[in-house]
Formats: C-alpha cells, sequence, structure tokens
C-alpha cells in the first residue's frame, strides 16, 4: 500500500469582509485547488467565511519559543512608547 | 541533554501549566505528555471517524427528507471533527498515516459505543441524545486543556456537537409522543445504549491509570466518575421529560446530596468491548480498512494529477 501523504496545508479564514484572514487549522491535500475546497468543506461548514488562504505548511517559517526572552522582552522595558507614561494636565483636552 | 538541565525544563514547564499558560507546538515538553496527547487526540480523532459508520447505516434509510439532510450534516461534521483532531495529533509530530494505520491494526482505541449496532430509527435519536450528550459533557473541559491545539480543536467540535445532541433528543421525543410502536422504539433504543452511554466516561477512578498524572498536567479537568455522575445528573430528568424510563432499577434521587444514585456498571462487558470482542468491533475496522484501500487509486490520482499540472504550470 502506498504510503504516500498528500502535503499538509495550513488553512488562513477571513470571516468577514473588512477583517484579517486569520489561522484557523491544517488540512491534507494533493495540490492548492483542492487544499481550498477541502477547506472550504471543513472549515467553514456554519458560514465561518468569506475568503480562504492556504499555505504549504513546509513553507512556514516560525520564531523560537526558547529565543522569546531575547526576542520580546526589550520591548517590556520601554513603557515610554505608550501614551499612559506621559503626564499631562487634566485640564488639556483631545489629547 | 544533562539531567538537571532537562530537571530545570519539566519545572518551567510545570509552572506554565500550574498558571494556566497554554503549552503551543514548539514549545518544550516532557516526552510522557507528548505522547500522552498523541495517544488521547488519536484516540478521539478515530471515535469521530469509525463514529460515522453506525450513523451512516441510517442515512438512506430516515423516515423524511428532513431527518435525512439533518442526519447527513451530522455526520459530515463528525468527520470534520475527525480532521481537526488528526491536525492536531500532526502538531506533536505524530504521521497521520501512521496514525491510521494504528486504527486499522487494532493497535489504537476507539470509543467502545461505537463497537454496537444500530438496529432502528430510534437508535438515531438515542445515539445525538446519550452518546452525543456523553461526548459534550467530556468535550467541554477539554476546551481548556493545556494544549492549545487540542483545545482550540475542541471549542470548534463542543459548538458543533450541541446541535447533534440536539437533533438526537428531537428524534427520541417526537417517537415517544407517536405511536405506542413508536414509544416502545425509542424506549427500546434507550435501553440499549443507556448503559454503554454510561461506559463512555471509561473505568472508575480507582481503575483510572492514566487521570492522576494527566490531570497535574491539565489534559484532563475532571476524573471519570466526575462527568458521568454529571451527566446522569442532567439526563435522568430529560428521559422523565419525554415520558421513557431510564433501565436501572436501582436509580434514585439522593436528597441529601442532589445526586442521582446509579447502579454498577457492567465492567466486564466494557473490556469485553475494548479488547475487541463487541458486537461490532470487525465490522467497524474492516470498513475503515475497505474505504482505505478503495480510496487509494483515487489518492494517487489525485497526486499524478497535482504534479502534471504543476508541470505544465512551469512550462507556459
Amino acid at each position: 500500500m502506498s504510503n504516500k501523504e498528500w502535503p499538509l496545508w495550513e488553512v488562513f479564514i477571513r470571516s468577514k469582509q473588512g477583517l484579517n484572514h486569520k489561522h484557523v487549522g491544517s488540512l491534507r491535500a494533493a495540490d492548492e485547488e483542492m487544499a481550498i475546497d477541502n477547506a472550504r468543506d471543513v472549515y467553514t461548514r456554519r458560514s465561518e467565511g468569506i475568503s480562504i488562504w492556504v499555505v504549504l505548511s513546509s513553507n512556514v517559517f516560525a520564531s523560537d519559543p526558547s529565543e522569546a526572552p531575547e526576542l520580546y522582552e526589550p520591548s517590556d522595558s520601554k513603557i515610554y512608547r505608550h501614551p499612559t507614561f506621559y503626564d499631562v494636565p487634566d485640564e488639556i483636552q483631545h489629547m | 541533554m544533562k539531567e538537571e538541565d532537562r530537571a530545570i525544563l519539566e519545572q518551567n514547564f510545570q509552572a506554565k501549566i500550574d498558571n494556566d499558560i497554554r503549552i503551543e507546538p514548539n514549545d518544550w515538553m516532557p516526552d510522557a505528555y507528548r505522547e500522552t496527547l498523541i495517544r488521547q487526540i488519536s484516540q478521539h480523532a478515530h471515535s469521530e471517524i469509525v463514529g460515522m459508520l453506525p450513523e451512516g447505516n441510517w442515512i438512506t434509510r430516515a423516515p423524511n427528507l428532513r431527518r435525512k439532510a439533518v442526519l447527513l450534516a451530522k455526520v459530515q461534521d463528525e468527520a470534520g471533527h475527525g480532521l481537526y483532531l488528526y491536525s492536531a495529533t500532526e502538531t506533536l509530530g505524530a504521521d497521520r498515516e501512521d496514525t491510521i494505520d494504528d486504527l486499522h491494526s487494532g493497535k489504537a482505541k476507539y470509543s467502545s459505543i461505537f463497537n454496537y449496532p444500530t438496529l432502528s430509527w430510534a437508535d438515531m435519536g438515542a445515539i445525538g441524545w446519550l452518546v452525543d450528550g456523553a461526548a459534550i459533557m467530556n468535550q467541554v473541559p477539554l476546551c481548556r486543556c493545556s494544549y492549545g491545539p487540542y483545545a482550540r480543536a475542541m471549542v470548534r467540535v463542543c459548538k458543533e456537537e450541541s446541535f447533534h445532541q440536539r437533533q438526537g433528543f428531537e428524534i427520541m421525543m417526537t417517537l415517544a409522543k407517536g405511536s405506542p410502536e413508536q414509544k416502545a422504539m425509542a424506549q427500546d433504543a434507550l435501553n440499549r445504549f443507556w448503559w454503554p452511554a454510561l461506559m463512555m466516561f471509561g473505568p472508575n477512578d480507582a481503575e483510572s491509570k492514566h487521570t492522576a498524572q494527566s490531570m497535574k498536567w491539565k489534559i484532563k479537568r475532571h476524573t471519570n466518575d466526575e462527568l458521568r455522575q454529571q451527566f446522569v445528573d442532567v439526563t435522568v430528568p430529560q428521559a422523565e421529560l419525554i415520558g421513557l424510563t431510564v433501565p436501572d432499577p436501582d436509580l434514585k434521587f439522593n436528597e441529601q446530596t442532589g445526586h442521582y444514585e446509579y447502579g454498577e456498571i457492567n465492567w466486564d462487558e466494557f473490556w469485553q468491548v475494548v479488547k475487541g470482542n463487541g458486537p461490532c468491533n470487525k465490522e467497524r475496522v474492516d470498513a475503515r480498512r475497505k474505504a482505505k484501500e478503495d480510496g487509494l487509486w483515487v489518492r494517487e490520482a489525485a497526486t499524478a494529477y497535482a504534479a502534471k499540472k504543476k508541470l505544465r504550470k512551469q512550462a507556459s
């Protein structure tokens, strides 16, 4: 019996016009057309979307979770990037 | 990896779990956590897929077009649930083909309830009401499971399951209000599916070898007996409301505890079915195997067509 599997695809769905495509899961399909057809059947049976993207999972590159501290901590320390860092007198409006 | 490094990683891992921080596919996790999840999620996926068989049996004989469309949609949902879950096992590094072959070789288990036959149309009602009802009881806490992809798959599954349970209850209610023969059909289905539904929650807590560790890892949030009790408590009044009798002479409501007390479950039967000796074990696995073998040429043709199309695109 053949053990050749169809490639894995990641599925992104736009739930309505004006919103981002959002990752919803993955599936296997022989090519992109079949991946879209399958994504429609698997992930939009209850009006969850109006547009589908499929991306070969092998084309997704992810950051390494063990590097999270080095990558994201520097932004935690820069509280001056947030408007609440600054004192403004109460009388000032529209700011 | 050095022993002390592993100890630190395990400590950090457990600290995340204790703080309700979800574990995602690329995060470090102990091998045993990964293996437990692969076992549990693949069993769950197999249950969804095998679960299509007893119901698929009645699609062509549904009593009217509405019931047929509903049953078809329900069975299609089960296929979808199986796919969400197989995908979740793949995020843990399990190979899908191997996972499916484990079902076909008998190495992997699935919910023992699907090894019972569906003898009448009323069984479609009993399955939706009791089997999907019990499944929901099990699955709602899994929406908060510590492993992200499993929890997210369960959120989708739970949203869809509640239609399954309602359509089943509606079938039972309609039959129970019908002719004496129809009511007897509903009662007969309840008689046959009640005890297997209680067994769906798995062995008693004292016998359940995985429960303690799974609860520590927050894969499981409640014990088998807690969930079983919850199921009995909500289901018995539903049966009473439509005039059906739960087939348990020992069943009684305890005013003090606010819970129903129920009779002894036949665990010999449970273990017999789990070990492969239920009424339909062989038929179910044979059907899955045949589906895979008969579909082989289709899968190969699709692969060949995709390759050809790609070549043509490159040439143009």
